[in-house]
C-alpha cells in the first residue's frame, strides 16, 4: 500500500495513496500504525482522500488502530472521506465510533 | 428471449486480484440493463458485495491456498442479478458468521453481515466438487 507520514507536532498524518482499501492492502496500515505506536506517536490523522473504496478489512484496519491509539491515550481521526467510504462508514454505524472531518486542517486542529 | 448479461471469471486464489473483481462488477451496473435505481450506488454495492464474499472464498473456502483457483459468476437478467462466488475448500459455517452480529470496535466479522444486508436472498451451498455461495438481488 502507498502511503505517506507527515509529523505534525505530536500528531502524525498518514496519507492513504490508494483507491482500494481491501484484504490485499489494508494489513500495511495496520503495520504502519503500530510502528508509529511503538515510537509512542499515537494521535494519528488518516486522510482518504484518494480512496475511493473501502472494505470490511479496510474498516477493520481502522478500527484496530483507533483501539490501539485509544488505550495508549491517543486517538485516530480520519478526514476527506469520499461518498462511497462515508456510505460504508453509515453502513456499518461506524460513523459513531471515529471522529471524521472534512478537511486534514480540522482533524490537526481538533487535537 | 430475454436480454441476458452472463460473466463468469476464473482467477488465482490472491488478494491481489480483488481490485479487477471490484471493477468488472462496477462495470456491469453501468451497462444497459432495466434497472431504474441509483446505478452509481448498485456498481459501489455489487463492487462492496463480491470484493467481500471473494475475500472470504479466498481466506476461509480456500484458506489462502494460493494454487487453488476462485470463480466468480455474475447474471443480469431483466429481473435479478444473480452472483456466485465458488471455492474449493472444505466451506465454513456461514450461518454462525452472519448470526454473529459484529460490535462496533470488532475488527472483524463484517463482510458476511453487509452481504446479507445488500442482497435478498444469500445461500452457500455444496456443489459438486466446489461450495457455492449464491447472492440474489432483485432489479426493481
Amino acid at each position: 500500500m502507498q502511503l505517506t507520514t507527515e509529523e505534525h507536532g505530536e500528531i502524525v498524518k498518514i496519507v492513504v495513496q490508494e483507491e482500494r482499501m481491501d484484504a490485499h492492502n489494508s494489513g500495511s496500515l495496520k503495520e504502519e500504525m503500530l510502528k508509529l505506536f511503538d515510537e509512542g506517536k499515537c494521535n494519528l490523522v488518516i486522510d482518504l482522500s484518494s480512496v475511493r473504496f473501502v472494505d470490511s478489512s479496510g474498516l477493520g484496519a481502522l478500527v484496530s488502530g483507533f483501539k490501539n491509539a485509544s488505550t495508549k491515550d491517543g486517538n485516530l481521526k480520519l478526514c476527506c472521506l469520499q461518498p462511497q467510504v462515508r456510505s460504508m462508514f453509515e453502513l456499518t454505524r461506524l460513523h459513531r465510533v471515529f471522529e471524521i472531518f472534512t478537511s486534514a486542517d480540522e482533524a490537526l486542529e481538533s487535537f | 428471449m430475454q436480454d441476458q448479461i452472463s460473466v463468469d471469471i476464473t482467477i488465482p486464489n490472491q488478494t491481489k486480484y480483488l481490485g479487477l473483481i471490484g471493477r468488472i462488477s462496477e462495470n456491469l451496473a453501468h451497462a444497459p440493463i432495466r434497472f431504474s435505481g441509483d446505478r452509481d450506488e448498485l456498481a459501489f454495492h455489487l463492487n462492496l458485495v463480491l470484493t467481500e464474499a471473494a475475500t472470504n472464498a479466498i481466506c476461509h473456502g480456500n484458506e489462502e491456498d494460493p494454487h487453488k483457483q476462485l470463480r466468480i459468476t455474475i447474471v443480469i437478467s431483466e429481473s435479478c442479478l444473480t452472483l456466485k462466488v465458488f471455492d474449493e475448500g472444505c466451506g465454513f459455517d456461514i450461518a454462525a458468521m452472519a448470526n454473529s452480529e459484529a460490535k462496533e470496535t470488532d475488527e472483524e466479522g463484517r463482510g458476511i453481515q453487509l452481504i446479507y444486508r445488500l442482497m435478498d436472498n444469500v445461500h452457500y451451498r455444496r456443489q459438486e466438487q466446489s461450495n457455492v455461495l449464491e447472492m440474489t438481488k432483485y432489479l426493481r
